[in-house]
């Protein structure tokens, strides 16, 4: 009883040692983005602030292009999701629900395609992108994430569960094929759906490699791109926005995380699958 | 308008629904694999006019190079650091909230919730964050050094130091995620396993530990394993926001040496090369990483 | 039968490969029938009803709807209804979407289908008011009404069977096909549902074909049941003709709610008629019962008291087993016990033995 007593009370305050440290930069960061100037830099340990800035916010939202970052990242991840939806499910359907000769081969390029982390593709898609005149544009930072093998493969998975009479209950009732994928197989696919659109969201809110090669141009700075831009121009003195900043460019995915934490868990889960 | 024969039209519908998507892939995926494998053969440059075949040059140059060298030795050192800590440290934190879930789920649930935060974070931003943390002079780390009477470092210009520093913050923004997946596997373990382990005597602490949940554990072990090593390969947002791949190269890693000679130097040969040296690493693990996904799913 | 015929198969194959599936398969199915596609699982009879749905295709053979070539019509152009086995109604729409939904492919454009945008099409809301009053009017005959704005998961078995009657009824097919609707409901609702389905079949007056693997099922609904063994049309005919005169050993023992006896030759029974030697004969155990100078010995095995009737298991002294009937007021002799059998000559069944088909016995 003492014994197990005393391994809780072990167990338990390493857990909280180790939350403390996740926690850390977290703290910091909003510690910093709270802070007036003075407390920022002072060399006295303060890990929070006497009174709460507000004016670090108004300066990361009014004087810097902090709201066209989170624009630009709504525009970008909403249209690589659209998009990916738009191809990937029809596809899927096809490949779960349909014999057509070369299913075998497509289902193989899927397959194939997954083992392909995205940097390796890039210098040829850059090259691409240059040729055709179109880096620097929504489209470079879009275009590219479109085939989502993974996407493709986790729809597959779930619209070969289903039962095929559901579909051909469909054909008898007059959809096309087009309909049935949009009114039949996709509302079936929600939880599917759910967890790859989570994946896919914070995937690309979170990418800095292709927006760092495809763009120059800093009023198309995805967030990620932004925070950078704003951290080398600031040279040090303008900490506290920085810090407003980038809470402001996280805060969106971390408030849904915690709004919806099994369905994000389960969705960035599997995408482990696809590494 | 003639009506097109049922096969026609069939054939027709399959190419409706699945060419775009396999168009897509081709164009996007496997035609730029297959340039990038051609172009690590030549010495192109972004906007050269014409390129020479240079055969394995590219190759010889990375492998052959301090540089080179150095970039995969870090990415290796890197990986090697990531893999035990992240991988030891998400089994330890699923075990510990496992087993307070059965007297204050409420707190074993919140501490799930913080130790997944970092997954979830933009990891740009919480670098910039890590970045104040370990500022040298005005970072708490430090600040709270100095006021214990220890030396404050610079964990991010130091050679020494830096890849270290860069390892940690990748142990910190894995952890949770592999805690999720190690508390999945041990939420599967069926009871009576315990149950059984409890007759035979080895009820308790260490023992229960390597006769029931450990081999239990075992898939879902080397699931997390090779997914920490896919993840820790491609390491590339830290190092671009904190050192870009400084001091000296101290931190430069195959990622950011692709992207470096690549996109910064405009080097598209030699950046092939180490695009598909990359590729060859992370291959070899994602096949890994497949057959024991397909194991996991016989085991059931 | 003089009703012209509403679908023809002639000369139907379908092959998988190298397996024929269906072959040279012949069925009419008259305007108005209640046509039963009897056999044991495999027997092609599914494929046979998909092809007639034009969800799957003949590799050769002609599918006539009202006279006409089908053979390049899709599902819905053919106007056909399907029932699945399992019912196949769409989990995220409710009762009322489901029913409603052949009617809005058919009734509402592209555009007037959109959930919102859609009521701002013109005749877009004569189109949805008749849908509304068809689906309620199918609701009231089904006894749906109250459960139209549910989900297909928080219904019966009974009630999700209804569901896809309904969406069946909903747009005046010119056929309706079945495929072993019953099959997924217990015992008790299977046979009120029967009573349901032929009422139905009156209500409507469209032919519908039924794809059933339970003789019982077919004998109790259909006008016209086609037996179908190994992907062939063994017989087709009414239900009467089917038990009283099977074409074949096969649709003997399928037909008929005990298994017939078959007898081969040495089994002791020649000289009961004189094809019976180079022939198999077929005797149902109704037909066969304990009479004191009966034409057949047979020891007594085993005896199920039914109430109405028991059913005795016997062994001929060839040691082929068979069963007979005998009334419930019949006293049970021992186990072991020598019984004579007797049965009216004209009951006998002769098949021949190679073939199985029948032979006509001219007496």
């Amino acid at each position: 009883m003492i014994r197990s007593f005393f391994s809780r009370a072990v167990s338990t305050l390493l857990l909280f040692a180790g939350a403390a440290v996740i926690l850390l930069p977290f703290v910091w960061m909003l510690s910093l983005a709270f802070k007036p100037r003075d407390e920022i830099f002072s060399s006295r340990v303060q890990l929070l602030p006497s009174r709460l800035e507000w004016n670090n916010f108004v300066v990361a939202l009014t004087e810097t292009d902090v709201p066209l970052f989170l624009w630009n990242g709504f525009v970008v991840v909403g249209g690589i999701l659209a998009f990916q939806i738009l191809f990937a499910v029809p596809c899927s359907y096809a490949l779960a629900q349909r014999r057509f000769r070369g299913r075998t081969f497509v289902f193989g390029l899927v397959l194939a395609a997954l083992l392909v982390p995205f940097h390796v593709t890039a210098i040829p898609i850059f090259l691409g992108f240059a040729k055709a005149g179109i880096l620097n544009s929504y489209g470079a930072l879009i275009l590219p994430f479109v085939p989502t093998a993974f996407g493709i493969f986790l729809f597959r998975q779930f619209f070969s569960q289903l039962p095929p009479d559901l579909f051909d209950a469909a054909r008898v009732d007059g959809l096309s094929e087009t309909a049935i994928v949009w009114r039949i197989a996709f509302p079936l696919a929600l939880p599917a759906a759910t967890a790859f659109a989570i994946f896919s969201i914070t995937a690309h809110w979170n990418d800095l490699f292709w927006p760092l090669i495809a763009t120059t141009d800093p009023h198309l700075a995805t967030p990620p791109r932004g925070i950078l831009y704003f951290r080398d121009q600031e040279s040090g003195d303008d900490v506290g926005p920085l810090m407003a900043a980038a809470l402001i460019i996280t805060a969106p995915l971390v408030i849904a995380f915690l709004l919806a934490q099994r369905k994000f868990t389960q969705g960035l889960a599997a995408g482990g699958l696809k590494g | 308008m003639r009506r097109l024969s049922i096969a026609r039209r069939e054939a027709l519908t399959d190419l409706w629904l699945a060419g775009p998507a396999t168009t897509v892939m081709l164009l996007f995926v496997f035609v730029p694999v297959v340039i990038v494998a051609v172009l690590s053969f030549t010495d192109y440059q972004f906007g050269a006019g014409s390129f020479a075949w240079i055969g394995l040059d590219n190759y010889a140059r990375l492998f052959g190079s301090t540089l080179g060298q150095r970039a995969i030795a870090n990415t290796l050192t890197y990986v090697a650091i990531v893999i035990p800590l992240s991988v030891g440290f998400g089994l330890a934190v699923a075990l510990g909230l496992h087993r307070m879930m059965a007297w204050a789920p409420w707190l074993s649930h919140t501490l799930r919730t913080i130790y997944f935060l970092p997954v979830a974070a933009t990891l740009v931003a919480m670098s910039v964050a890590w970045q104040m943390v370990l500022h040298p002079s005005l970072g708490v780390v430090n600040q709270t050094l100095a006021s214990l009477g220890g030396t404050p470092q610079d964990w991010l210009s130091d050679r020494g130091l830096v890849l270290y520093t860069l390892a940690a913050i990748g142990i910190w923004q894995t952890v949770g995620y592999n805690m999720v997946l190690f508390l999945a596997g041990l939420v599967a373990i069926p009871p009576e396993l315990y149950d059984a382990a409890d007759v035979d005597g080895a009820g308790h602490g260490w023992s229960r530990f390597s006769t029931v949940t450990w081999p239990m554990l075992g898939p879902t072990t080397l699931f997390v394993l090779v997914v920490t090593a896919t993840n820790a390969f491609r390491v590339f947002e830290t190092v671009a926001t904190l050192t870009r791949g400084g001091p000296a190269f101290a931190s430069d890693t195959l990622v950011y040496a692709l992207y470096r000679e690549g996109f910064v130097y405009f080097k598209a040969g030699y950046a092939s090369a180490i695009t598909m040296v990359f590729f060859a690493f992370l291959l070899v693990l994602t096949l890994a990483q497949f057959r024991i996904v397909e194991k996991r799913v016989h085991y059931r | 039968m003089t009703r012209s015929p509403v679908l023809e198969l002639r000369g139907l194959s379908r092959r998988f490969g190298q397996t024929a599936v269906l072959d040279d398969i012949d069925i009419t199915v008259p305007e108005g029938s209640f046509t039963a596609l009897l056999g044991a699982s495999g027997c092609g009879k599914s494929t046979t009803l998909r092809i007639m749905a034009g969800l799957d295709r003949p590799t050769s053979g002609r599918v006539l709807l009202h006279g006409e070539d089908v053979a390049g019509k899709t599902a819905h152009e053919r106007n056909v209804a399907m029932v699945f086995q399992s019912y196949a109604l769409y989990p995220h729409l409710t009762v009322f979407q489901n029913m409603a939904l052949p009617l809005t492919m058919r009734h509402l454009s592209s555009l007037g289908r959109m959930p919102l945008v859609g009521r701002l099409v013109p005749g877009s809301r004569v189109a949805r008011n008749l849908i509304e009053k068809k689906v309620s009017e199918a609701a009231d005959v089904l006894g749906l009404t109250d459960l139209l704005d549910r989900k297909p998961s928080s219904l019966s078995g009974g009630q999700k069977q209804r569901v896809a009657l309904g969406r069946a009824m909903v747009r005046d097919p010119v056929l309706f096909l079945l495929d072993e609707p019953l099959s997924n409901l217990d015992a008790r609702l299977r046979v009120k549902m029967r009573a349901e389905l032929v009422a139905l079949h009156r209500r409507t007056g469209k032919a519908f074909v039924y794809v059933t693997h339970d003789q019982s099922e077919a004998m109790a609904m259909a006008d016209q049941i086609v037996v179908m063994i190994g992907g062939k049309v063994a017989q087709s005919g009414a239900p009467r003709d089917l038990y009283g005169r099977p074409a074949s050993m096969g649709v003997a023992t399928f037909i008929g709610h005990n298994a017939i006896n078959l007898f081969l030759p040495d089994d002791g029974l020649h000289g009961l008629h004189p094809a019976a030697d180079r022939a198999v004969i077929g005797l149902r155990p109704e037909h066969l019962s304990p009479a004191a100078n009966g034409a057949l010995e047979a020891r007594l095995e085993t005896a199920e008291y039914l109430g109405s009737e028991i059913i005795l298991g016997l062994r001929c002294e060839s040691g082929t087993e068979i069963r007979a009937i005998a009334s419930g007021d019949y006293p049970i002799p021992a186990p072991g016990s020598a019984i004579r059998l007797g049965f009216e000559p004209g009951q006998l069944h002769l098949f021949d033995r190679q073939s199985g088909k029948r032979i006509e016995v001219t007496s």
